[in-house]
């Protein structure tokens, strides 16, 4: 083909690629996302490093079962529970997304330790990275009140009794303790409020601040560069040892095309 | 004033004495939670005064603006005229990177910032109370109706379950174990245990036979009424918990007694009224004497000094 006629594969590729080109010139985005993704990293990272995108695919995947459960729950104590039963034994694969919701919600929390031990055994929450270590932080923290209030949902006895015990604990809290408990149950006994506060703070609540969190944490990623491991010979700041690996082609490194047209 | 003088030198205040009665301050609020108000409101003036003082102290050196060099003193009016470049500027001269402002344009700034909070403020307000505050608002319930008083023999444990906010449905199903203690005076006696479980609210289960179950409807409401043959006491599933037949606690983590159903007797009907709560029972049945407190949260404490933790509680 390409050989009978010419520049036949070079115009497709220039029409594929026309619909990029009308972004890039009005919003700078690919260049964006180039400079994101084909940015500078030490050459001696591993597996390690690749923890904190498996959370944000962990996360992203909560996401969008989350929002797709949301169309078939009913978050009314009298229906809630049989609109989990529809979703698990009568839709269309439901069983399937209400368990990747429910098994990946360990998954991500589980992802973000496995993140913070790599991040804290290389050091890599010192000087000037701290503020992103705080910000971390707060992600856990939000993706396990992602937990407890997710739990209830289900409306069994398991997610009631739990929630009971779980809010009467934050409830037995020191001075503020008994009206955080009213505040988180919308009153002095877990009822139809309950359900839908609890839905309101798992679904538009936590998962917005999170987000806006990640893209915070994102920021200071780029911004701030990846650290190499403890024992690397390219201390930070120093030259790098000899010259630079050959680019290797393929899905991770850049293309020529992308070099040029950048 | 900088004693330590130079730039990058350690900023450290000098040595002070307010420390030694901002800790007296501290120390007279403790004793006084526990002895008398007096020593803890002398405790509060003492600590607040010397922290300013403290303060005051710690932050003389950021306050103090570094004194300007002498100035050149004014020429004599009888001088001959200074040349233009020489002598004090009419209008300080900007420095490199700083803007030169106008009163107008502070005026500006200081308007939008303002209004900008003002709507904020008008905006948040009413959300943030919408969320905070209705769980503080006509909690309560009506007093139920649980049956005749010879529904209840004498000297039994019924476990009794009724809705307490019918409109809610099932989920505001609640359980008392109700005894028939008999006749005080010409009275009749109820020992009203809640089932909700001190530790942390479980449902606390009596440990005894079940008898016959029956139910009986009234204006649509179902109430189950199931007598217990020798109860004894009460356990709670989640974390073992154990009660006595007074809802004292014997075992486990439950840091009070079990809570209690205000009552009273309509026209030869059982009324439930509010729940209260309860540290501990002396004695037994009609005679014992019951030591009440307003209702608390389960796991907090109604006596003792740990109940100084949760001093205010939630309107119910």
């Amino acid at each position: 083909m390409a050989k009978r006629k010419p520049g036949r594969k070079d115009q497709m590729l220039a029409l594929l690629l026309y619909p990029l080109d009308w972004l890039e010139e009005r919003s700078g985005l690919v260049g964006g996302v180039k400079y994101f993704l084909f940015r500078k990293v030490p050459g001696d990272i591993s597996w390690g490093h690749t923890l904190g995108s498996a959370s944000l695919t962990a996360f992203i995947v909560q996401a969008v079962t989350g929002v797709i459960l949301a169309m078939y729950y009913k978050p009314d104590p009298n229906s809630a529970y049989e609109s989990i039963r529809n979703i698990t034994d009568d839709l269309w694969a439901g069983w399937l997304v209400r368990g990747m919701h429910r098994w990946g919600a360990s998954v991500f929390i589980i992802l973000m330790f496995l993140h913070m031990g790599r991040v804290f055994l290389y050091g890599a929450y010192k000087f000037p990275r701290e503020l992103n270590w705080i910000v971390g932080a707060l992600i856990l923290v939000m993706g396990m009140m992602e937990g407890f209030f997710g739990y209830l949902l289900p409306w069994d006895q398991t997610a009631y009794w739990a929630t009971v015990v779980g809010v009467n604990l934050q409830a037995t809290g020191p001075f503020v303790g008994p009206f955080l408990g009213d505040i988180l149950r919308g009153g002095a006994e877990i009822g139809p409020d309950t359900l839908a506060r609890f839905y309101s703070l798992h679904m538009l609540v936590l998962p917005g601040a999170i987000i806006g969190l990640i893209v915070l944490h994102l920021y200071l990623v780029v911004r701030l560069g990846v650290v190499s491991p403890p024992w690397s010979p390219e201390a930070a700041g120093g030259e790098r040892l000899g010259p630079p690996p050959p680019p290797r082609s393929g899905l991770v490194a850049p293309s020529p095309r992308g070099a040029r047209r950048r | 004033m900088d004693q330590h003088g130079g730039q990058g030198s350690p900023h450290e205040p000098t040595p002070t004495i307010w420390p030694v009665g901002f800790a007296i301050g501290i120390a007279c609020i403790f004793v006084g939670l526990i002895i008398s108000k007096i020593v803890l409101v002398v405790g509060a003036v003492l600590t607040a005064i010397f922290g300013f003082l403290w303060i005051r102290d710690a932050t003389s050196g950021l306050r103090t603006v570094p004194t300007q060099p002498e100035e050149e003193p004014e020429p004599a009016p009888s001088a001959p005229a200074i040349p233009a470049h020489k002598g004090r500027p009419a209008m300080p001269e900007p420095g490199e990177g700083e803007i030169v402002r106008f009163p107008r344009s502070k005026l500006l700034e200081a308007t939008t910032l303002g209004l900008g909070g003002l709507i904020g403020l008008v905006v948040t307000a009413p959300v943030l109370g919408f969320t905070i505050l209705p769980p503080f608002i006509k909690q309560g319930h009506p007093e139920i109706d649980v049956g005749a008083i010879d529904d209840f023999p004498e000297n039994k444990f019924v476990t009794t379950t009724f809705l307490i906010n019918p409109e809610q449905g099932e989920v505001s199903r609640r359980t008392a174990y109700i005894r028939n203690n008999g006749l005080l005076g010409d009275a009749p006696s109820f020992t009203i245990l809640s089932n909700r479980c001190a530790h942390l609210g479980c449902p606390v289960q009596i440990n005894g036979l079940p008898l016959k179950k029956s139910s009986e409807t009234r204006d649509g409401l179902v109430v189950d009424r199931t007598p217990t043959a020798a109860a004894a006491g009460f356990g709670c599933p989640c974390h073992g918990g154990q009660y006595d037949n007074e809802g004292n606690r014997t075992a486990g983590p439950p840091v009070r007694a079990l809570d209690r159903y205000e009552f009273r007797i309509d026209d030869g009907r059982l009324m439930l009224g509010k729940t209260f709560s309860v540290s501990e029972v002396d004695g037994t049945g009609a005679d014992a004497k019951i030591h009440t407190y307003p209702l608390a949260g389960p796991g907090q404490h109604v006596d003792g000094i740990e109940a100084w933790l949760y001093p205010v509680q939630p309107p119910r």
